[in-house]
């Protein structure tokens, strides 16, 4: 059981390693990692899976269906902007053509 | 039983290992030289977290789960695959709305299941399902309001009173659900009124403040996440929610201070509402031939670029590149500075001009570029208006006073390419254009950029 102050501690310590991870960021990469968030945060996937998969009632099966559907949506969009914004980046070293 | 338990531990260990995958994916993507690995990282996290809940007990509907996942998954993959580089703003408040949807969702159903879970829980389901679908709609009117589908900015009186109701409302309402265990007309009711509260919210934003507001519904739909990731006890839910919300607070903050904006400026008042005239400029803008400009580049020592959006709406990014490629080639020091709010939000110029190939270590952030204009012999603007007017510096009753910009007037030449005589994004005329050492080359971006790739050529 995640509970009480157990609980706390991991939001915690979550928060501060997402401020520290952001904290020294250039702003040209303000944009690509606004929307690499975006796309962690399509974890959320996960829990309508699970709200969807323990739904009875025909109301809770038609929200379930609709958050599983925006979550991948989420997660899988989030993902391919992400990476087509970053396969951009390359230095002049590494630039074939 | 023991089979039971060690499904368990597997499911545990998978989610922990997703949360350390999306933490150094998440790092790796903080450094252009790393980045791209990153995002492959996060992505593998994904992937296990997602399979591994396919085995979570007590689960059923598994075949509608599966045409839902494909359904949202095949249609993120298409219009993610398709969208132009430019529309990327609005995509990203698309999918990150989408994200805000699903966490409603999940207090939906968990609202509506009616296991009591107790008084903290039911706070975190409430707050967590209020604030996802205030990034639901919100980030769809944001969506709309980018992609042009609506006006940009939609005000009346006593707008801030009415939204300050509907607050009110949605938490009484959110509170009665917690303590008295609402039926399932309070809860849609509830719902309705969360999502009508990020409407109201986001349509008297401006579109030039958008940026500042998806990132900050981006930061929203994390902490949703993290909530509705305790009620279901999903330690990947709760971390990966977390760090999230506040990486992208502080990312909201670090875009809100490079637009010289408060958050709760963006927020509660509107660009430009400032009244107070601000002082005329006097003089004319002097055009030049693009032959001209040919000569002066080719035989300069030093040229800074400053593009701007309107260099990416005429496509002009590969042409300017092509530029910068024939002048470095006859020993021009070409360097591109870049101010950062150029493009539809911080860094998005960045990536336009990586889609044309430019790489990041000759493109400058307005910090470490800002010294080096004094001895530039050519500041060649394109597309950009607001980020290089002096006034900014000078004249406190200018909307856009005390904003840092480029100091493209400090340059020995400064060329501009423009499309016409208009003023800019923001309507304020700009006084670099009327300076003694400025001339304007009118024209289309991508046709002077041309043209002024025949004319080096030439020489």
């Amino acid at each position: 059981m995640i509970d009480g102050f157990i609980a706390l501690y991991i939001f915690m310590l979550a928060a501060v390693t997402g401020y520290e991870i952001i904290g020294r960021v250039p702003s040209i990469l303000h944009t690509p990692l606004m929307s690499g968030s975006n796309f962690v945060h399509g974890i959320v996937l996960v829990g309508a899976m699970v709200a969807l998969g323990r739904a009875d009632t025909t109301l809770e099966l038609v929200i379930g269906f609709i958050g599983v559907v925006l979550g991948a949506g989420n997660a899988v969009g989030g993902y391919v902007v992400t990476e087509r914004m970053l396969e951009m980046f390359k230095s002049s070293k590494e630039k074939s053509s | 039983m023991s089979e039971f338990v060690s499904m368990r531990t597997l499911i545990e260990a998978s989610y922990f290992v997703a949360a350390i995958l999306f933490i150094l994916g998440l790092k790796r993507m903080s450094s252009p030289v790393t980045a791209r690995g990153g995002i492959v990282w996060a992505g593998a996290g994904m992937v296990v977290a997602t399979v591994v809940t396919f085995l979570y007990p007590g689960m059923g509907n598994y075949a509608l789960m599966m045409v839902a996942i494909f359904i949202g998954g095949v249609a993120a993959w298409v219009s993610g695959k398709k969208v132009a580089m430019t529309d990327m703003p609005q995509m990203i408040a698309l999918y990150n709305g989408m994200g805000g949807g699903a966490a409603a969702a999940i207090a939906a159903v968990e609202l509506l299941g009616g296991e009591d879970h107790g008084v903290v829980f039911g706070i975190l389901a409430v707050l967590g399902g209020m604030i996802g679908a205030v990034s639901f709609s919100g980030s769809l009117i944001a969506f709309a309001k980018l992609q042009g589908l609506m006006k940009s900015t939609f005000r009346f009186g006593g707008q801030q009173i009415i939204n300050l109701l509907l607050l009110a409302a949605t938490v009484f309402l959110a509170g009665y659900i917690v303590f008295q265990h609402g039926e399932i007309d309070i809860v849609v009711i509830f719902f309705l009124l969360a999502l009508i509260l990020g409407i109201t919210m986001t349509l008297p934003i401006g579109g030039a403040d958008m940026p500042v507001v998806i990132s900050l519904y981006n930061a929203l739909t994390g902490l949703a996440v993290a909530f509705e990731g305790f009620v279901l006890q999903n330690a990947a839910m709760i971390i990966a929610g977390t760090v999230v919300g506040s990486a992208g607070t502080l990312l909201t903050q670090l875009m809100a201070k490079a637009m010289n904006r408060s958050l709760a400026n963006v927020l509660f008042s509107s660009f430009g509402d400032e009244t107070g005239e601000a002082s005329e400029i006097s003089g004319a803008m002097k055009p030049i031939e693009a032959a001209d400009v040919g000569v002066m580049m080719a035989f300069a020592d030093k040229v800074l670029i400053v593009p701007g959006y309107g260099m990416a709406v005429a496509q002009a990014q590969h042409k300017v590149w092509e530029l910068a490629q024939l002048l470095k080639g006859r020993g021009v020091d070409v360097k591109f500075a870049i101010h950062p709010v150029a493009g539809r939000m911080p860094g998005h110029m960045n990536v336009l001009l990586a889609e044309a190939g430019v790489p990041y270590d000759i493109i400058y952030d307005e910090d470490d570029i800002n010294a080096e204009f004094a001895t530039a012999d050519v500041a060649l603007v394109i597309g950009a208006n607001d980020v290089v007017n002096p006034v900014a510096r000078t004249d406190p009753a200018s909307p856009i006073y005390g904003m840092p910009i480029l100091n493209a007037d400090h340059a020995k030449n400064v060329i501009v390419i423009k499309r016409g005589q208009g003023a800019g994004f923001s309507g304020i005329e700009n006084a670099l254009f009327f300076l003694d050492q400025t001339r304007m080359l009118y024209g289309d971006g991508q046709e002077m950029a041309s043209q002024l790739i025949q004319e080096v050529k030439s020489i």
